[in-house]
């Protein structure tokens, strides 16, 4: 049993508001070290997963649940019970804003050049015109990279999520090999901030703190779906890209404006498609096709299979 | 074969023979100690070079998310590739009693057992995590390939040593018997030990024959299944250039030649260290040279199928893939490794002319640098070419280029391997003495004598 010490419990803190997207200042992880009673009036500086800075009475803190590593792991595999998650990216009003690839950097403490989510510029055919396309990974029902693991790191949920357990993953690489979308990124070296994370209890539904040698992608923000919340990258779009929901109720809610809609009437009035559904990969993430863009394309389109 | 039948004569060939193929253990001069020396430094650069990649990630190499596979992997393929030849020689042409290959076959089980034990290695230079390692058995899971792969090398292995080990048994009694002063007492030890008590009565002889044939059939599925194995780590993936059925008998096809290869420099430089003229004869090297000639005929057929059929279609994605190695920044290293290091070579031991010695070791040399290049073609350029741009990510994760790590890695693995062949030629005879001297028309019953001391 791990002691409700004043230090692990500011861990823990760290741990669950990392997840959410952390850290005022550093602010809570300084304070680790000092030996300040939490006096009531004593106030600190957070920021919320929101953005937000708030000051909030030290008394006030509670320590977060967490749950330990195994049970986490083990709730972790087996995903949230009757869910069926679908993601719907409406590439008319992507006009690569990329506050996902932000949020989404930022929840799962990825280093820059890291991108679970990642917004390509798209030319199918030359006289066509371009767009942007926000790419993670598809979560597959036929996963070609859960298959080739030989250690069942990355597995796929029965809420549809594919994850990964970095405590078990050896790096072999075998999966990023494997996905045809190029959706799985490697920690090369060392993680963002490690030392700060050092002994942080591994959240395997955000995949946090990232670790040297292992893989890492898009896991939907299962850590917040568990949460009743929208994934990060969903409600950090301002331009209303993304829905997000749960196949089996047949809704999904737009990130941006909050409205909730029919999935099945979204995907098929608008004639949505997956991405290289030839390969037999069965994604979960739909794309509604880029006509009527509202912005004109303004990037420069790089060579396309460079 | 002639049987000798004077006491005396069969007495004074074996020998000679033994004076001959003991040379190799009981040599030891400057050149020796000079050779381990240069070896064990490159190994201590490698280890040195690996410790900074477990130290600071494998950042420290060229690989990124996009070329995630690199030299290791290629590396890895290449020693699987060049272990396969000791199934070819060591069983396939013993079982087809093709009895020029016999002298060779400890040679060939030199290369395999080398090889395959460097490509167990190899991939673990390769892994992120080599620390969790025991996860393979630990939470093994056998529906991937990786898994399949770990079972036939180490089977591989084993049964490779045990073909090394089996026919070696006489030959260390004989040794025990034979040898004396002229080596060290640990070895003299070890002999003994290792000769399990043989005595080399005709039962003995019968276990022994009956073990290597079961051996012999045992390894050919096994030795088949490793490089197919390997072949699938790729054609199980959907990416163009890997994605293809014949990846299994196209690398069993392309191992034979870079194996073949490798035990012709191997014998080659035996001949020329050992003196050793008399036993790797012209005629072995021009037999080699004709198999060579045969695998590569092979492996130039599944060649013009890999990309003849796809080149023809040229497919979306294949056809980038195709037109990088074909005329893009692959084109040089392709078009080499196909001429130089395949067609060429073919035509040439076509001719009687090039099949002697020396002309065979050297074109079996570029044919042995051409096959590592070839596994560097099959490996990286597929994989930077995905599906989907690479966008957004720093100019490195475009285009693969190895770092001094992981060329002082590959060296690495390259010296390791020459340093375990190179003990078990200063440990054991090249050339498997009983098997020889039978051979030569010498009865079994002279094998036990102990020799007069003069």
């Amino acid at each position: 049993m791990e002691k409700k010490t004043r230090r692990n419990f500011l861990k823990t803190l760290g741990a669950s508001m990392g997840a959410a997207g952390v850290i005022g200042g550093s602010t809570i992880l300084s304070s680790c070290s000092s030996k300040v009673e939490a006096a009531a009036g004593d106030k600190i500086t957070l920021l919320t997963s929101g953005g937000e800075l708030v000051v909030v009475d030290k008394a006030m803190l509670k320590p977060a649940e967490m749950p330990s590593l195994t049970e986490n792991q083990k709730r972790g595999r087996e995903g949230l019970p009757g869910k069926s998650w679908v993601m719907v990216i409406d590439l008319s009003k992507c006009r690569n804003a990329r506050e996902c690839m932000k949020a989404c950097q930022h929840h799962h403490q990825l280093r820059p050049e890291m991108h679970h989510i990642n917004v390509l510029q798209m030319q199918d055919a030359e006289d066509t015109s371009p767009y942007y396309m926000p790419k993670q990974c598809q979560h597959c029902d036929n996963p070609p990279c859960t298959k080739v693991c030989p250690v069942n790191a990355t597995f796929k949920r029965e809420d549809g999520i594919v994850l990964i357990d970095n405590e078990r993953c050896i790096g072999c690489r075998f999966c990023v090999a494997a996905c045809p979308y190029s959706a799985r990124v490697f920690n090369w070296f060392e993680p963002k901030d490690a030392e700060k994370y050092e002994g942080v209890t591994y959240n395997i539904e955000c995949n946090v703190p990232q670790k040297k040698g292992t893989i890492s992608k898009c896991l939907f923000s299962a850590d917040k779906l568990r949460d009743d919340e929208l994934p990060t990258c969903v409600t950090a779009c301002p331009n209303g890209v993304y829905w997000f929901g749960d196949k089996n109720e047949d809704a999904v809610t737009n990130g941006t404006t909050g409205e909730t809609v029919s999935f099945s009437k979204l995907v098929k009035d608008n004639a949505a498609y997956k991405l290289m559904d030839e390969l037999g990969t069965e994604p979960r993430v739909f794309y509604l096709p880029p006509k009527d863009r509202t912005t004109p394309f303004q990037g420069n389109i790089e060579e396309h299979h460079s | 074969m002639n049987k000798i039948e004077s006491p005396e004569e069969s007495r004074k060939l074996l020998d000679k023979i033994v004076f001959d193929l003991t040379r190799s253990i009981v040599k030891k001069d400057e050149l020796t100690r000079f050779w381990f020396f240069i070896l064990i430094m490159f190994i201590g650069v490698g280890l040195w070079g690996w410790g900074i990649q477990i130290k600071n990630g494998l950042g420290v190499t060229g690989m990124r998310d996009y070329v995630s596979w690199g030299m290791y992997i290629a590396n890895f393929v290449f020693f699987v590739a060049v272990s396969l030849v000791g199934f070819l020689i060591s069983s396939t042409l013993h079982l087809l009693n093709v009895s020029w290959s016999k002298p060779i076959s400890r040679v060939a089980e030199q290369v395999a057992i080398a090889a395959v034990a460097l490509a167990g290695i190899i991939i673990v230079n390769d892994m992120g995590r080599p620390d969790r390692l025991l996860n393979v058995f630990i939470h093994g899971r056998f529906a991937s390939p990786i898994l399949w792969d770990v079972s036939v090398v180490m089977t591989y292995l084993t049964i490779s040593v045990l073909l090394f080990y089996l026919p070696l048994i006489p030959d260390l009694a004989i040794l025990r018997n034979r040898m004396g002063d002229e080596l060290p007492k640990w070895k003299m030890k070890m002999y003994s030990i290792l000769s399990l008590g043989w005595k080399g009565d005709a039962k003995q002889y019968k276990i022994i024959y009956h073990a290597m044939r079961v051996l012999m059939i045992l390894i050919i599925p096994v030795g088949l299944s490793i490089h197919t194995v390997t072949s699938w780590l790729f054609a199980a993936t959907l990416r163009a250039g890997w994605d293809s059925t014949i990846m299994g008998p196209y690398f069993v096809a392309g191992a034979f030649v870079a194996g073949v290869a490798a035990v012709v420099i191997l014998m080659y430089a035996y001949r020329l260290r050992y003196g050793l003229k008399d036993y790797f004869e012209d005629i072995h090297f021009s037999q080699m040279g004709k198999l060579l000639v045969f695998v590569g005929l092979l492996y130039l057929y599944f060649n013009v199928n890999e990309f003849l059929v796809p080149g023809y279609k040229m497919r979306a994605a294949e056809g980038v893939h195709l037109l990088n190695i074909f005329t893009g920044s692959y084109a040089a290293m392709f078009w080499s490794v196909q001429i130089l290091g395949l067609i060429l070579p073919i035509i040439l031991l076509l001719f009687k002319f090039f099949r002697k010695p020396l002309s065979v070791t050297l074109i079996s040399i570029v044919v042995l640098i051409g096959a590592w290049f070839k596994r560097f073609i099959i490996v990286i350029p597929t994989l930077e070419h995905p599906f989907l741009p690479v966008q957004n990510v720093p100019a490195d994760f475009h285009h693969y280029a190895p770092t001094s790590i992981e060329i002082m890695i590959t060296l690495f693995s390259f010296m390791a391997a020459l340093l375990i062949i190179t003990i078990l030629a200063k440990l054991f005879p090249v050339i498997t003495i009983w098997e020889y001297a039978e051979e030569k028309g010498i009865d079994k019953k002279y094998f036990s004598e102990q020799p007069k001391k003069s």
